[in-house]
């Protein structure tokens, strides 16, 4: 697959038909593979695949630096993949003005990613090219939730208990926002200081409206790659907060978000149907 | 690391439960108008916020008002159909059922978040959904578990 990756690449930089590609380089396989920025065919070795290319590198293409190098091709991973379908319906990125390059994948990570284990999209979909050979099957939605439900089988108190102590170690670095390819807003309402939405400081206050904050402006558009619990240094488990938001629009209103360019944006349409049963 | 702590007055003889409720400008403004011009009685305990519609009502004010001391949100507007702006109130449907439940997953006691339709008309509805809302928040007692988050450490 790298061998063919590598083509691929090289004939893109070579015909002018790309800039740059974005893509995984690696030092050596004991280190993980960081993002690279490939700009001539000479570099395209330095290109790995393997199953440490965990990073989701579609959060690079809405970045003034990188769309200053010029039309991009993009590696991805299935699940990567929507995170483009969202921001193509966007309107964030022009689609027909990159490559993307998707690889298809049995799962990333050692020990493996908590989302790779209900993947459904081991072939990526959406994408330009694809590399290599994985099959996509149909997952039973409830295995996509199984961390969320078994956190839900907690009382509210202990489930308040268990955010209160997880909430506090939250320094707002913001990283869980910065690596977040959805997250692309040039002024984050965390950053607003005139007036202030939400406190700035790193106290219980301030971080329990930074976490429902950042979760619901990701409702209906994440599409669970858990970038940004991998991204934590305080080691928060965000995924759950994203999971209860995805698990909601999924069951009431059968939306996921990134499997179709076409479908309306769960938050941004609305039926007369929708059910009500919690308002009086 | 527990957080519980023990009730300041436990007897809750002297809580008087703080309720906000954001309210559409075109609908249950003017039910809750209507019940005051018909002198229809109900508990002092509410503090109306009037916003032009329920789709303008940002997520985080229902934050805010645990923040500020609530010990519960009511949030309501005009019927489905009626919205002043057509479709408000559909959008703010839709938010809501994504809302409640992330709020559940983070622990916050859904019952003291309360959502209503309420019409010009309804004055009498306005004064049973605060009675009954009072009430039950008196039940529950002040929501300690979200002023623990909010003291300053
Ligand atoms: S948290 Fe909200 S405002 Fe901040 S970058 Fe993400 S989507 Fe934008
Ligand atoms: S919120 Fe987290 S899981 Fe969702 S798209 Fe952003 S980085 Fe990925
Ligand atoms: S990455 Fe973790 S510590 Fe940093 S702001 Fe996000 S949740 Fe808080
Ligand atoms: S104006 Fe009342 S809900 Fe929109």
């Amino acid at each position: 697959m790298t061998k063919q990756l590598h083509k691929v690449c090289r004939e893109l930089l070579e015909s002018g038909k790309v800039q740059v590609i974005i893509g995984y380089g690696q030092k050596d396989r004991g280190q993980p593979p960081h993002p690279v920025f490939i700009t001539s065919p000479e570099e395209v070795e330095g290109l790995v695949w393997n199953d440490q290319c965990v990073a989701n590198l579609t959060t690079y293409l809405t970045r003034k630096e990188i769309r200053a190098l010029g039309k991009p091709a993009i590696i991805v991973k299935g699940c990567d993949a929507r995170a483009i379908v969202v921001l193509q319906r966007e309107s964030q990125i022009d689609r027909s003005a990159m490559v993307v390059i998707g690889m298809a994948c049995n799962g990333v990570g050692e020990p493996r990613l908590a989302k790779c284990a209900a993947c459904d999209a081991h072939v990526p979909a959406h994408v330009d090219i694809t590399i290599g050979e994985a099959v996509s099957e149909p997952v039973d939605p409830e295995r996509r939730y199984n961390d969320l439900n078994v956190f839900m089988t907690q009382s509210t108190d202990e489930r308040m208990d268990y955010w209160q102590d997880e909430l506090e170690r939250c320094v707002r670095c913001y990283a869980c926002r910065q690596v977040c390819p959805l997250c692309y807003c040039e002024r984050c309402v965390a950053d607003k200081n005139r007036p202030v939405r939400f406190s700035t400081a790193p106290t219980l206050k301030g971080n329990y409206a930074w976490h429902i904050t950042r979760a619901f402006h990701l409702a209906g558009r994440c599409i669970g790659c858990d970038e940004c619990t991998r991204a934590c240094p305080a080691g928060i488990n965000l995924r759950l907060l994203n999971l209860s938001v995805a698990r909601a629009a999924e069951n009431a209103f059968g939306y996921r978000a990134g499997l179709d360019p076409e479908a309306e944006p769960v938050i941004g349409s609305f039926s007369t149907q929708d059910k009500e049963s919690f308002i009086k | 690391m527990t957080h519980k702590q023990p009730h300041p007055d436990p007897d809750m003889t002297t809580f008087e439960p703080k309720i906000v409720a954001y309210v559409c400008n075109w609908c249950t403004y003017l039910g809750a108008d209507l019940a005051g011009t018909n002198r229809l009685e109900y508990p002092p305990n509410v503090r109306i916020i009037r916003l032009p519609c329920t789709g303008r009502i940002d997520f985080n004010l229902i934050v805010k008002a645990f923040e500020t001391g609530a010990d519960a949100v009511l949030v309501s507007g005009c019927h489905p159909g009626d919205c002043h702006y057509t479709s408000g109130n559909y959008h703010a449907r839709r938010r809501w059922t994504l809302f409640r439940e992330l709020l559940d997953t983070l622990g916050i006691e859904m019952d003291r978040i309360h959502f209503t339709w309420i019409s010009a008309a309804e004055g009498r509805k306005w004064q049973q959904v605060i009675t009954e809302i009072t009430e039950k928040t008196r039940q529950m007692g002040p929501y300690l578990a979200y002023k623990r988050i909010c003291r300053v450490s």
